[in-house]
């Protein structure tokens, strides 16, 4: 098992350019990531239908309850982020998000049908998300090489994939073989939770790896963290590098319609056999977890800021798509291509863009920061693009979005920083010097 | 900070091999359980359709089967109708909503005739929701709960598709929802409507239903012919018409959230007045008319049974009683 050499490859990766390799951190929190996606989108998978058939619960009720804590993921993101930092333990934050997520399939298991039980279920479930990105994503930039954080990120997230595809299929599976016991779905998804928690234990690393990027790996390291930590997570966005990457992923966000339109839209040009619309997003997945190892390593030989735009430009394609009188296959491979093309440009990418900008002890409040500006601008174009159909019907809504995203990666271009692709550690500390 | 500093990965390889043989252990005991004690699926019924019977879908013996009793009360249950997940009847042709599991799972409307043996067969997406039977046995109609149509954005994506069938012709209309719509005296369009919960009158045109749209509820008139429909009143949900076509009984929602949110009202279409019932326990369902008099209902079940039929008078007197423990979706055949 490749993970059994993990820390003799942590150790070395802070000195070595290991271009060739991916390092055993980053494969273990890879399969960790894996492990943890089949339990999570085994539940996310049957959740409408246990609530519906499996205890008679309305509809309503379920889009209630299911949209009651997506505010809160990414208040708490930041939170992980700066903990994470502040106390240096990415690994043990990360781990108690795991442990959260994997203990609320108990709590669905237990709640029954009362519906204040699933919901605090389903609350804990995102809180446990909320708090371990940042520090994940911190810990694998901190376990690479800096020449070399798209393909680690690239292969993170080609592993998250594979447990995402996964997950649905075992979930399906499994209603198949015991006839819809629920209840089962939901013991082997905590199974498999905890699975992902233990092998963190074991096989990730607990902080970052090498003495000479932190300031001391001993006692006192952890008071300078803690000093660094409690300059405030947002005292980041002083630095100008920073703030224009923070500022590029916010923009093009807030033009980013989500995949439930574009899916929706698609359903409605084609007109397919309905039972088929499940499997419209294991389409883009497919997609995203092959290209997103290959995007990783353009992105570190030619620069991360180039496949970012060019992934969103493919955000644009799907739309302009959608818009064109395009029908049949070509519009249904075209839009799941460049969806899946989207994703591998512009997920990990974005993590290996911002990585060289933010100091290692304030790695994951940097990420944490980036990622809640770009949800939440997100959540404000969903709703934007909401109300924009509702109003004016959906193909100005559309053409609105394909307007607004261009303009963005306009924007974001102008905004990215034209720094090479790996800015050694060195790089980011001048970029630390305030605008 | 390392976790364990001190243990050799070859110790970390095995400890982790041991708890993932527990773990795979303990699931797939727990499937192999599990689907031992799956309930069969059918198509086959032991009995047909026959006036002066309650149908319902059992949850106990015989459990996902349409099951029977005698309106009269004396006699006793018999079970090994169609494996159904909502049913409805009348007039001669029952209405099964099934789920076949799969990858991915698979929903369809079965036409039964009025020996519960299999007219026609109608591929559906989503998850069956309601199930209605007009009184001649003509008209039909289901509502299916699809997830991931998000217009309105959020994470709060829900919407329902609701066909219609008229037996008669073969015509489907599979999705309801471009039926011109007047809200509030005008004509509404959006397209956030979602439509529920079908009731048709003895005509077999005029029907009754649920509108949603910007986070409201509307208790809709509609006409097939015609092809429009009109709102009455908001907040009515899951109407149901009473067998003289005078009242409609509704499930009103009296609280937000989703504790205890509903409460079964009856609507006199003559007075457009509107009275509470003695039941007050929430009510998710679309009731049935036992007769003119009596609504009959499902609930979550009493003693670990997932659900049990009660029925309540239809004026607000009264007290509810407990019709039958252990089932769901009531559907009397007059």
């Amino acid at each position: 098992m490749y993970l059994a050499s993990t820390d003799a490859v942590a150790t070395a990766a802070g000195n070595r350019r290991t271009r060739g390799r991916v390092t055993g951190p980053v494969l273990a929190l890879g399969a960790v990531s894996l492990v943890t996606d089949i339990s999570s989108e085994m539940v996310a998978a049957v959740l409408p239908l246990y609530f519906v058939l499996g205890l008679g619960l309305s509809p309503l009720q379920f889009g209630f309850l299911d949209g009651l804590y997506n505010g809160v993921t990414a208040v708490v993101r930041l939170l992980g982020g700066y903990v994470a930092d502040r106390r240096g333990g990415h690994k043990a934050v990360a781990g108690s998000g795991y442990l959260l997520s994997a203990l609320s399939r108990l709590g669905l298991l237990l709640a029954g049908g009362a519906t204040a039980g699933i919901g605090a279920a389903l609350a804990a479930d995102r809180l446990g998300k909320g708090v371990r990105t940042a520090p994940r994503d911190a810990l694998i930039s901190l376990h690479s090489p800096p020449d070399a954080l798209g393909r680690a990120f690239g292969v993170h997230r080609a592993m998250d994939t594979v447990g995402a595809l996964l997950g649905p299929l075992a979930a399906f599976a499994l209603l198949w073989a015991t006839a819809d016991a629920y209840d089962a779905v939901f013991v082997v998804s905590f199974c498999f939770g905890l699975f992902g928690v233990l092998l963190l234990v074991a096989f990730v690393p607990a902080g970052p790896p090498s003495p000479e990027r932190s300031p001391g790996a001993g006692r006192a390291g952890r008071r300078a963290r803690a000093a660094a930590g409690a300059r405030s997570a947002l005292a980041l966005l002083r630095h100008r590098a920073f703030r224009r990457v923070c500022g590029a992923a916010a923009l093009l966000g807030a033009a980013t319609v989500g995949d439930a339109f574009l899916y929706l839209l698609l359903q409605r040009r084609l007109d397919f056999a309905e039972s088929w619309f499940p499997l419209l997003p294991l389409g883009t997945a497919a997609v995203y977890l092959l290209l997103a190892v290959p995007v990783g390593r353009l992105a570190d030989r030619f620069g991360r800021r180039g496949p970012f735009l060019a992934g969103h430009a493919a955000l644009l394609a799907a739309y302009a798509l959608l818009l064109l009188p395009t029908g049949g296959r070509t519009l249904l491979v075209g839009v799941l291509l460049a969806l899946g093309v989207f994703y591998a440009a512009t997920d990990g990418v974005l993590m290996a863009l911002v990585a060289p900008y933010v100091p290692p002890d304030r790695r994951a409040s940097g990420m944490a920061v980036v990622q809640t500006g770009q949800a939440l601008s997100r959540l404000v174009a969903a709703a934007g693009f909401g109300a924009a159909w509702t109003l004016w019907g959906v193909g100005t809504a559309l053409a609105c979005a394909a307007l607004a995203l261009t303009a963005a990666i306009a924007g974001a271009a102008a905004l990215l920083p034209r720094t090479g692709s790996s800015a050694p550690p060195a790089g980011a500390r001048a970029s630390e010097r305030t605008a | 900070m390392n976790a364990f500093p001190h243990v050799s990965p070859k110790l970390r390889v095995l400890a982790v091999s041991v708890a993932a043989a527990v773990l795979a252990t303990v699931a797939v005991t727990y499937t192999v359980r599990a689907a031992h004690d799956a309930q069969p699926t059918a198509a086959t019924s032991a009995f047909a359709l026959d006036r002066g019977h309650l149908y319902f879908r059992s949850t106990e013996a015989g459990a996902g089967r349409v099951a029977r009793l005698p309106l009269t009360g004396a006699g006793r249950r018999t079970t090994d109708g169609p494996s159904c997940e909502r049913f409805h009847a009348s007039g001669g042709t029952g209405l099964c909503l099934l789920r076949r599991p799969g990858i991915p799972p698979k929903a369809y409307a079965v036409v039964l005739d009025g020996r519960l043996r299999e007219k026609r067969r109608i591929a559906l997406p989503g998850i069956p929701n309601r199930a209605r039977v007009s009184a001649s046995g003509r008209m039909l109609s289901w509502t299916m709960f699809t997830t991931g149509d998000s217009y309105a954005g959020g994470g709060a994506s829900f919407s329902t598709r609701t066909s219609l069938l008229d037996t008669r012709t073969g015509y489907l209309i599979k999705n309801m929802e471009e039926i011109p719509l007047t809200l509030g005296g005008r004509r509404y369009h959006s397209p956030d409507v979602n439509y529920w919960g079908v009731t048709f009158a003895r005509d077999d045109n005029r029907f009754y239903a649920t509108v949603s749209t910007r986070g409201k509820t509307y208790l809709v008139r509609g006409d097939l012919r015609k092809w429009t429909a009109e709102t009455l009143r908001e907040n009515a949900e899951c109407p149901s018409l009473s067998p003289d076509g005078t009242r409609l009984a509704f499930k009103k929602r009296v609280r937000g959230g989703t504790k205890d949110p509903w409460r079964l009202y009856v609507l006199d279409l003559r007075t457009m007045r509107e009275r509470p019932l003695a039941e007050d326990r929430s009510v998710d369902d679309q009731a049935a008319w036992r007769d003119d008099g009596t609504l009959a209902y499902a609930l979550p079940g009493r003693d670990g049974r997932k659900s049990d039929i009660w029925t309540v008078p239809a004026d607000g007197s009264g007290r509810p009683e407990l019709l039958v423990p252990g089932g769901s979706s009531p559907a009397v055949v007059r």
